[in-house]
C-alpha cells in the first residue's frame, strides 16, 4: 500500500478551502499551515498563462527530512507515509532546513516540528482527508497507488502530470496534473 | 510552512535542499502517540446542528458540528443540499470565524457626547430599544413613518423588512439591487420577461460552452457553479472567457479575449453579427419563440467584427472563432448573465444584448443553458395585513422607469435637503450592509448621514458604518440563531433550515429578537405573535409537510418540480412573459420610454497620462468588506495588492511589494498605502484591486488598515437612466510613491 495525492491544476481555483478545511481539522494555529497554495504565472500580456497548485508535505519515497532527523521522531509509517511523534520530536529544526518544499513548521505552543500527515486520523476511519474532501472543485484525489483500481492509479495512468522539484531526488509522492 | 500572513498566493520559487540519497526507514511506531491536543474525534461522535451559510448570499446548507463541551469546532456541507452537494467554499468553512471573532460587537451602544465629545457608552437591551422605538415613533409623529428608511442585506433585513412593513413604512432599499445585480434582472426581464434569479438558473452541468463576461467563476465562490463548472471541465466543455484580466477562470478558458475595458457591448454587437450573417442562429427556436428578428438583423448590419476590432482590440478571427464555438454549443451553450454589473452606466442595455445573444443561441429553457428555475412557496406565519403606505420606496425612484426594487442612492438623496427633489428621508435602520463601502461616493452618503435625525445599526461585527450610528445594536452571529427558512431557486425545491448550535456570545441578539422587541413597544404586537421564531418555523414547516423536529435532524428537503419540466419541449408553444409573449429582441417598451429598443455602443472615457482604470474584483475567501476580519480568513489573506503590469511599473520604477498611496481623477487619496504586485495577469491601461479592503475601523483589530479600500477611490458614478444602477466602473487611478499623509495624523 502506498499512498498518494493527485491534483488536477486545470480544475483547482486557488480558493483556499483546502487550507481553511485542515486548519479546522488539525488544530492548525493562525499563522500557520499544513498546506497552502501557490499561483505561479508564465508570458506576457496577453500571452499569459498561470498554475495553481495545493502544495503539502509531498509524503515522499526518499524523504530527507526522515534521513535529518536525529531522534527517530521523523519517520515513515504505514502506507508510507511521513510523520512526526511529537514527543519524541526535539525541536531542533533540522528536518524544517532539510525540506525542499518547505513544508514544516515548528508549532508555537508545542515545540515540536509539525506538517501534513495526510490526515491518517480520518483515513484510518475511511474518510478522506480534510483537504480532499472539502474541496469544491473535487481536484483532489487520494488513495493507494499500488492498486492499479484505485481513482489515483487511472489518473496517472491517462494524464499527463508532474512532481514538484523533481530534480532533488526527494520521489515525492503528490502528481499535479497538466 | 510559516504563511507570511501577506502574500499568501504568491509566485511560487521553490528553493531546493539537498540532493538526498538515503533510503527511507520504514517505522510502526503508533502515529497517534503524539504529545499534542490533536483531534482523533469522529464527526459521527459529534452533535450537529443544521444551518445554511450566511457568509454570503449563496446559502449553502450543512451542519455546525460541536464537541462535548459544546464547542463549535466544524462546518460541513450538507450532503442533501443543491446548492452545495456536501461541500462549503472556503469562506463556509471558515465561517467558524464569524462566531469565534473577538472584535465582534458585545452589547447595545448608545451615542453620548460629553463635553464637545462623543462617544459610544454601553447600555442595556431594553434602553436601547426603547430609544429606538421612541425615535421611530417621534418620526411617525413628525413626518409620518415612511420617512424612517431601512437599508438592508441578508437574513437579518429580513426580520426588519417585516417590522418596517407592520409601522406602516415601505422605504426600503437594499445595495444587492442598484450597487450590484439589479441592471441584469431589468435586462433580462425586458426581453424574457422573468429574470435569471438567484442562484442563476445557468444549467452548467449540461452546458457544452459557457460565455463569461467580466464573471469570474472561481473567484467568486458561487459554490454550485464553481462545482458545477469543475466538472463541466473533466466533461470538455469549453469556456470563452471576456475580461481585461487573466482572471482564474480566464486561464482555464479555450479563448480568452483581452479586452479593452468599457467596450463589451461592441463586442457583443459583433458576436450577434456574426451569428445573424453567418447563419448561425438556431433558426427554428427564433422563429418560434423571438419577435423582432428583422429589425436586429439590420441593427447590427455594419457591426462586423472588424468594426469591433477598432474598438475592443479582440481580432476578428478570434472574434468569429468564438461564436462559431458558441453555435457549435448551441443550445447547451450558456452566456452568463454575470451578477455584479453595474460597470458604466449602460448596464442593462449590455445586459440585454448577453439576453439576445442567448436568444439567438436558443439557450433559454434548453438544457445546457437555463433551465426553468423553481422554488418552494413557504406561507406566511399568520398577522393582520400590512398598513398602505403613503409613499414608499417607488415615489423616490420616478427618475427610473425599470427600477423594480428600491435604489439606495435613491434612499440617501432624499436624506440630504436641496439634493434633487424633496428631502423626505430623516432617518436610517442599517442592517447587515456596511454602508460606507457598499455605496460608492462615501461623501454623499457621509452628507446623507449628518442630516439624519437618527441612525440606528445593527450588525455583528463594528463595520465602518457603525461608527456613525446613534445606536449599536449587535446582532448575533448565524451559528447562534434561528432564521427564516432557506427556499431558493433551483433546479428543484429545496428548503434548509438554520438553528442555533450555540448560544449568542456576549449580549448579542438575533435580529427576529430585536425586531419582535421594537414592534412590541411600537404597539405592534399582533404582528410578532410568537415568543420564539422557532414557533414560526414550526407553523411554517407543518405547512409544508414537515416540522421543525423533522428539519433538526435533516438540515435539507428536497421536494418535486410543481410547474412542469426543466426544459422547453419539441411540440411546446411556451408564452414568455413579455407583452408580446415573445422573447423581445426588439424592445418596444424601451422604444416607448423613450430608450434605444436594441442595444447600442456609445464611447465611455478612458484614462489620462499616467492614471489607470480602477478594475476591482473578488478572492475566493473573502465576501466583500464583511469576511476581512474573520481570523481564519484573515489568515488566508489579510491584505489586498494593486495588480501593476510590469511595463507601467517600469516607467514609474515601481518594484515589487513597493507601497504605494492611489489618487483618484477626483484628488481622492487611499488612507492606507497598498502594495505592488507586478503581474502579467492585468493590461497596461488598467489596475486591479481586490474588493472590500483598506478597512478604517480600529475595532477590526486584523482588518485595520490592511490594504487600500477601492470603494474610496470610486467617485465618479455612471448612472443607469433606465433603472438607477451605479456604474463603477470608470474611475481612473494614479500612483503616489511618497507618503501624503507624511504630516497627517490618522
Ligand atoms: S480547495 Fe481545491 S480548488 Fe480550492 S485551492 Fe484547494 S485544491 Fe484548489
Ligand atoms: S491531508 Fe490533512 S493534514 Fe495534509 S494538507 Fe490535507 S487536510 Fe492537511
Ligand atoms: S458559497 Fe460559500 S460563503 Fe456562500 S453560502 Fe455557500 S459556503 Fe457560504
Amino acid at each position: 500500500m502506498r499512498y498518494v495525492m493527485v491534483i488536477d491544476t486545470l480544475k483547482c481555483v486557488g480558493c483556499s478551502d483546502c487550507v481553511v478545511a485542515c486548519q479546522t481539522e488539525n488544530d492548525v494555529p493562525f499563522g500557520y499551515c499544513r498546506d497552502w497554495v501557490t499561483e505561479t504565472v508564465t508570458g506576457t500580456y496577453p500571452h499569459v498563462e498561470m498554475e495553481l497548485r495545493s502544495e503539502r508535505c509531498n509524503h515522499c519515497e526518499n524523504p530527507p527530512c526522515v534521513r535529518t532527523c536525529p531522534t527517530g521522531a521523523s519517520h515513515v509509517a504505514e502506507g508510507g507515509i511521513v510523520v512526526v511523534t511529537g514527543n519524541e520530536c526535539i525541536g531542533c529544526g533540522a528536518c524544517i532546513e532539510s525540506c525542499p518544499y518547505d513544508a514544516r513548521y515548528q508549532h508555537p505552543e508545542e515545540g515540536y516540528v509539525d506538517k501534513c500527515t495526510f490526515c491518517i486520523h480520518r483515513v484510518e476511519k475511511g474518510l478522506k482527508p480534510a483537504c480532499v474532501s472539502v474541496c469544491p472543485t473535487r481536484c483532489m484525489y487520494f488513495g493507494d497507488i499500488h492498486d492499479p483500481n484505485s481513482e489515483v492509479a487511472k489518473l496517472l495512468a491517462e494524464r499527463k502530470y508532474k512532481v514538484l522539484a523533481p530534480e532533488a531526488g526527494t520521489k515525492p509522492r503528490i502528481y499535479y496534473l497538466i | 510552512m510559516k504563511t507570511t500572513r501577506r502574500q499568501f498566493i504568491k509566485i511560487s520559487s521553490l528553493g531546493i535542499g539537498g540532493a538526498a540519497i538515503a533510503g527511507s526507514g520504514f517505522s510502526m511506531i503508533d502515529f497517534f502517540n503524539l504529545k499534542s491536543k490533536k483531534r482523533t474525534y469522529d464527526l459521527s461522535e459529534l452533535n450537529r446542528y443544521p444551518t445554511y451559510c450566511d457568509v454570503c448570499f449563496w446559502k449553502c446548507a450543512g451542519w455546525a458540528y460541536t464537541n462535548k463541551a459544546g464547542k463549535i469546532i466544524k462546518l460541513e456541507g450538507n450532503k442533501k443540499d443543491t446548492h452545495c452537494r456536501g461541500r462549503f467554499c472556503p469562506r463556509g468553512t471558515g465561517g467558524l470565524g464569524m462566531y469565534y471573532d473577538k472584535d465582534r460587537l458585545k452589547t447595545p451602544l448608545i451615542r453620548v457626547e460629553k463635553d464637545g465629545k462623543q462617544s459610544f457608552r454601553e447600555a442595556s437591551w431594553e434602553e436601547a430599544l426603547e430609544l429606538v422605538a421612541s425615535k421611530m415613533k417621534g418620526i411617525r409623529d413628525k413626518y409620518g413613518q415612511e420617512s424612517f428608511a431601512l437599508i438592508k442585506h441578508g437574513t437579518p433585513g429580513k426580520h426588519f423588512e417585516h417590522l418596517f412593513n407592520a409601522y406602516g413604512s415601505d422605504t426600503i432599499a437594499e445595495p444587492a439591487y442598484a450597487q450590484c445585480r439589479g441592471p441584469r434582472a431589468e435586462g433580462f426581464k425586458l426581453t424574457f420577461g422573468t429574470t435569471v434569479g438567484s442562484p442563476e438558473a445557468t444549467d452548467i452541468r449540461d452546458a457544452k460552452c459557457i460565455v463569461l463576461i467580466g464573471s469570474h467563476i472561481g473567484e467568486n465562490m458561487h459554490n454550485s457553479q464553481v462545482q458545477e463548472l469543475s466538472d463541466a471541465i473533466d466533461r470538455g466543455i469549453s469556456i470563452i472567457t471576456v475580461d481585461p484580466r487573466l482572471s482564474t477562470v480566464a486561464n482555464k478558458s479555450k479563448y480568452w479575449l483581452p479586452i479593452r475595458p468599457s467596450t463589451d457591448i461592441a463586442l457583443l454587437l459583433s458576436w450577434i453579427h456574426v451569428l445573424i450573417y453567418e447563419g448561425l442562429y438556431d433558426k427554428p427556436y427564433v422563429d418560434k419563440y423571438c419577435s423582432g428578428f428583422e429589425e436586429l438583423k439590420e441593427h447590427v448590419r455594419h457591426f462586423t467584427p472588424e468594426w469591433a476590432y477598432n474598438i475592443t482590440d479582440i481580432k476578428p478571427k478570434k472574434i468569429r472563432d468564438s461564436a462559431r464555438e458558441m453555435a457549435k454549443a448551441s443550445p447547451a451553450v450558456i452566456v452568463h448573465p454575470g451578477r455584479h454589473v453595474v460597470w458604466y452606466g449602460d448596464d442593462t442595455q449590455r445586459t440585454r444584448a448577453i439576453a439576445i445573444l442567448n436568444a439567438l443561441l436558443g439557450s433559454w429553457g434548453r438544457r445546457g443553458g437555463f433551465y426553468f428555475k423553481e422554488k418552494k412557496k413557504i406561507p406566511n406565519y399568520p398577522h393582520p395585513g400590512y398598513p398602505e403606505p403613503k409613499w414608499t420606496w417607488k415615489d423616490l425612484n420616478k427618475k427610473y422607469p425599470f427600477a423594480h426594487s428600491g435604489i439606495t442612492t435613491e434612499v440617501i438623496r432624499a436624506s440630504i435637503p436641496g439634493v434633487d427633489g424633496e428631502h423626505k428621508v430623516k432617518a436610517w435602520m442599517v442592517a447587515g450592509t456596511n454602508l460606507t463601502q457598499s455605496i460608492p461616493d462615501k461623501n454623499l452618503t457621509l452628507k446623507a448621514i449628518e442630516n439624519l435625525e437618527f441612525l440606528v445599526v445593527v450588525d455583528l461585527m463594528p463595520m465602518e458604518i457603525t461608527g456613525y450610528a446613534d445606536v449599536i445594536l449587535p446582532e448575533c452571529s448565524y451559528l447562534e440563531r434561528y432564521d427564516p427558512i432557506r427556499s431558493s431557486t433551483f433546479r428543484t425545491p429545496s428548503i434548509a433550515l438554520r438553528s442555533p448550535a450555540a448560544k449568542p456570545k456576549y449580549k448579542s441578539k438575533p435580529a427576529w429578537w430585536m425586531a419582535k422587541q421594537l414592534g412590541k413597544k411600537l404597539g405592534l404586537n399582533e404582528y410578532f405573535n410568537y415568543d420564539d421564531y422557532a414557533e414560526v418555523l414550526d407553523w411554517q414547516l407543518k405547512q409544508i409537510g414537515t416540522s421543525l423536529e423533522e428539519m433538526k435532524k435533516i438540515g435539507v428537503k428536497n421536494f418535486e418540480r410543481e410547474s412542469g419540466a426543466l426544459y422547453l419541449k419539441d411540440n411546446e408553444n411556451y408564452r414568455f412573459k413579455t407583452p408580446s409573449g415573445k422573447i423581445e429582441l426588439y424592445s418596444k417598451k424601451l422604444k416607448d420610454a423613450g430608450f434605444d429598443p436594441m442595444p447600442i455602443y456609445v464611447a465611455h472615457a478612458k484614462p489620462d497620462e499616467k492614471y489607470y482604470r480602477l478594475i476591482y474584483g473578488r478572492a475566493p475567501m473573502h465576501t466583500f468588506s464583511k469576511t476581512i476580519n474573520n481570523p481564519y480568513l484573515n489568515d488566508l489573506k489579510d491584505e489586498n495588492f494593486i495588480w501593476i503590469n510590469p511595463r507601467i511599473a517600469k516607467i514609474w520604477n515601481i518594484k515589487r511589494n513597493q507601497k504605494i498611496w492611489i489618487k483618484n481623477q477626483d484628488g481622492i487619496i487611499s488612507k492606507f498605502p497598498v502594495k505592488v504586485r507586478l503581474t502579467e495577469r492585468i493590461r497596461w491601461d488598467s489596475v486591479y484591486m481586490v474588493h472590500g479592503f483598506g478597512h478604517d475601523n480600529k475595532n477590526l483589530s486584523r482588518a485595520y488598515g490592511k490594504g487600500a479600500s477601492d470603494s474610496d477611490m470610486i467617485t465618479n458614478i455612471k448612472t443607469d437612466p433606465l433603472m438607477g444602477g451605479t456604474g463603477l466602473r470608470e474611475n481612473f487611478i494614479t500612483f503616489l510613491l511618497d507618503n501624503p499623509h507624511k504630516n497627517v495624523e490618522l
